[in-house]
């Protein structure tokens, strides 16, 4: 059974639309990659997905549930995670209340007036932080980090909710070659317990950390396969070749 | 086990919020002392006080959970009527009961119109909810203008004296250290919320509304907790305020007051609590002091709306901002890992 199951989206903002029918389907552990031409609907895709827009058509299966018309919140306590595009990490807080603030997320607000489970939660705020090397920063403001740091961090509070799908929106923009390299080893462990949906223009880095592609071109599904397939595709070579 | 890294971002001093907090407290406790055979004096800080409480609902609101509410004095407004009325129609004034009803009404008052104007599907913006409180507070002020069981224009006089047991609160040492003592337990109660967990979620709330509902939270349920809790708060305020003053009006309860709640916390320092008591204690203080001259207190609302855009324009962090740090102001949340 797909983890995600996503079939004829539409939405259009006002004469404009951007996206056409697109669709794809995700399984559990698989590391998918969505990629196009600048303006195809990748984006936007992921924020249907999300839920930080409704689409004017289609439907979204999640993990067996219809989450078509359930709001973000509702996403999220399903199992989705997303990683906006341009970076949300609050600034004002530590990088480690940062990472708090994700892992309590699902308990009540009643609990959280008392204050019980913050010492039960350390070690769950620190695993992420270990893992994208945030732990000597873990006392300063998030607003202090490079943007890089900020990216990992964003990412960091996504995987901190234990998703069932990492959604992530280029995750290595405005980073340095070495930035980029470091994410890609840094998102592989997460392969055994979460699967990932991520836009990125760097062909590189999707090509190699993903198992399988969508390609959208004016909002619609041009091709999807592996790698190797989408590699070889004469469709996906044309858009490319004639677009970009 | 991960341990917490000690890096020298926890070793910076946090110096000036305790310090002001008990300074505060200090001068508060010895007041009356200083101002015996002041009695006009110590009305004068029994009032600040009380308009102190309503300052921290408000804050509660906007300070905090990123509320603009235009509306505080409705709360306060209507929790004094309440008590003026059970004092004038059952001849019941007693502090054990009244005060934690009119809690009960800011509270219920408060929670209806969270139900309308923040409970929605989707988060309201800011200017819809300032809308919503502002519209409520004129429609009450105008509606108890205009009705004749309330004492309309003329509002409510001689509200019978508060009471405990036998005793009844006059003006004067007992009555303030009854509100400094309200306002103290009110002062410990926000405190211990905006520090815990919850208190996490209203600061990210306040940066990020839409990150929050990303991470899974219904920001919606935790702004209505805030509004309503700021509400009971108003509530209290007002009762005391019909109590001290032995009067109430039409004024209470409308865009007035409730502007002056936002100039008060404007003026202190918003997101921090002690900061819209300093606040009220500043802008009371030299309104009273100021209106000896009758030019001065014609034109002092012109002087109040300069100076707070002067603040607002170059110092939004209010008076507190000269000496508190953002870090300090934000603080942390709940109880640490040992």
């Amino acid at each position: 059974m797909a983890l995600l199951e996503v079939q004829g989206i539409q939405k259009s903002f006002g004469a404009l639309k951007a996206l056409d029918g697109a669709g794809l389907r995700i399984t559990e552990g698989s590391f998918h990659g969505l990629i196009g031409p600048n303006g195809s609907g990748k984006s936007t895709l992921l924020k249907a997905i999300a839920g930080a827009h409704f689409a004017d058509a289609g439907t979204v299966v999640f993990n067996g549930q219809d989450l078509t018309r359930a709001l973000p919140y509702e996403r999220s306590r399903a199992g989705m995670s997303l990683k906006f595009q341009i970076t949300a990490v609050l600034p004002e807080l530590s990088v480690y209340d940062n990472v708090l603030l994700a892992t309590q997320a699902h308990q009540s607000p009643f609990s959280l007036a008392r204050s019980r489970s913050r010492a039960q939660l350390h070690d769950r705020v620190m695993e992420p932080l270990e893992s994208f090397r945030l732990v000597g920063r873990a006392d300063d403001l998030a607003g202090e980090l490079s943007h890089g740091e900020q990216q990992w961090l964003e990412i960091a509070m996504a995987l901190a909710l234990r998703p069932k799908l990492l959604m992530l929106d280029e995750p290595t923009g405005g980073m340095s070659p070495e930035e980029r390299r470091v994410t890609g080893e840094l998102l592989r462990p997460i392969k055994s317990w979460c699967a990932l949906l991520i836009v990125e223009h760097d062909l590189d880095f999707i090509r190699d950390l993903c198992d399988r592609l969508t390609v959208l071109d004016h909002g619609q599904v041009l091709d999807e396969g592996t790698v190797e397939e989408i590699q070889r595709s004469d469709k996906v070579k044309k858009v490319y070749t004639t677009r970009e | 086990m991960a341990t917490r890294p000690s890096s020298a971002a926890t070793a910076r001093p946090r110096l000036w919020l305790p310090l002001i907090e008990k300074v505060a407290l200090a001068v508060a406790v010895f007041l009356p002392l200083v101002l015996r055979g002041e009695p006009q004096l110590v009305t004068l800080a029994t009032n600040i006080l009380i308009l102190a409480l309503l300052a921290v609902s408000f804050d509660l609101c906007w300070g905090y959970s990123g509320i603009m509410s235009f509306g505080q004095a409705l709360f306060f407004g209507v929790a004094s009527y309440a008590v003026a009325l059970i004092g004038r129609d059952l001849d019941f004034s007693q502090l054990a009961a009244t005060l934690p009803l009119a809690m009960a009404i800011g509270l219920a008052l408060s929670l209806l119109f969270a139900f309308f104007l923040l409970l929605g599907r989707r988060t309201p913006t800011v200017i819809f909810v300032a809308l919503g409180t502002l519209t409520g507070a004129y429609a009450a002020e105008r509606l108890v203008s205009g009705w004749q069981y309330v004492g309309a224009g003329n509002g409510l006089s001689s509200v019978k004296l508060m009471q405990f047991g036998s005793y009844e609160f006059v003006e004067g040492a007992d009555f303030y250290f009854l509100v400094l003592a309200l306002l103290l337990l009110v002062y410990l109660g926000c405190r211990a919320l905006v520090r815990s967990q919850f208190g996490l979620v209203l600061a990210g709330m306040r940066q990020n509304e839409e990150r929050l509902a990303f991470l899974g939270y219904r920001v919606q349920i935790y702004k209505a907790t805030a509004f309503a809790i700021a509400g009971a708060i108003a509530g209290l305020s007002g009762a005391l305020y019909a109590y001290h003053q032995g009067f109430t009006g039409p004024g209470n309860l409308g865009p007035g007051l409730s502007t002056t709640a936002v100039l008060y916390c404007l003026f202190g320092g918003t997101g921090t609590l002690i900061g819209p008591i300093l606040g009220t204690v500043a802008i009371e203080s030299i309104s009273y002091f100021l209106s000896g001259s009758q030019t001065v207190k014609q034109y002092w609302p012109v002087l109040l709306g300069v100076l707070l855009l002067l603040v607002v324009a170059f110092r939004p962090t209010g008076l507190l901002g000269l000496l508190v740090s953002t870090r300090e102001r934000i603080g942390s949340f709940g109880r640490r890992a040992p």
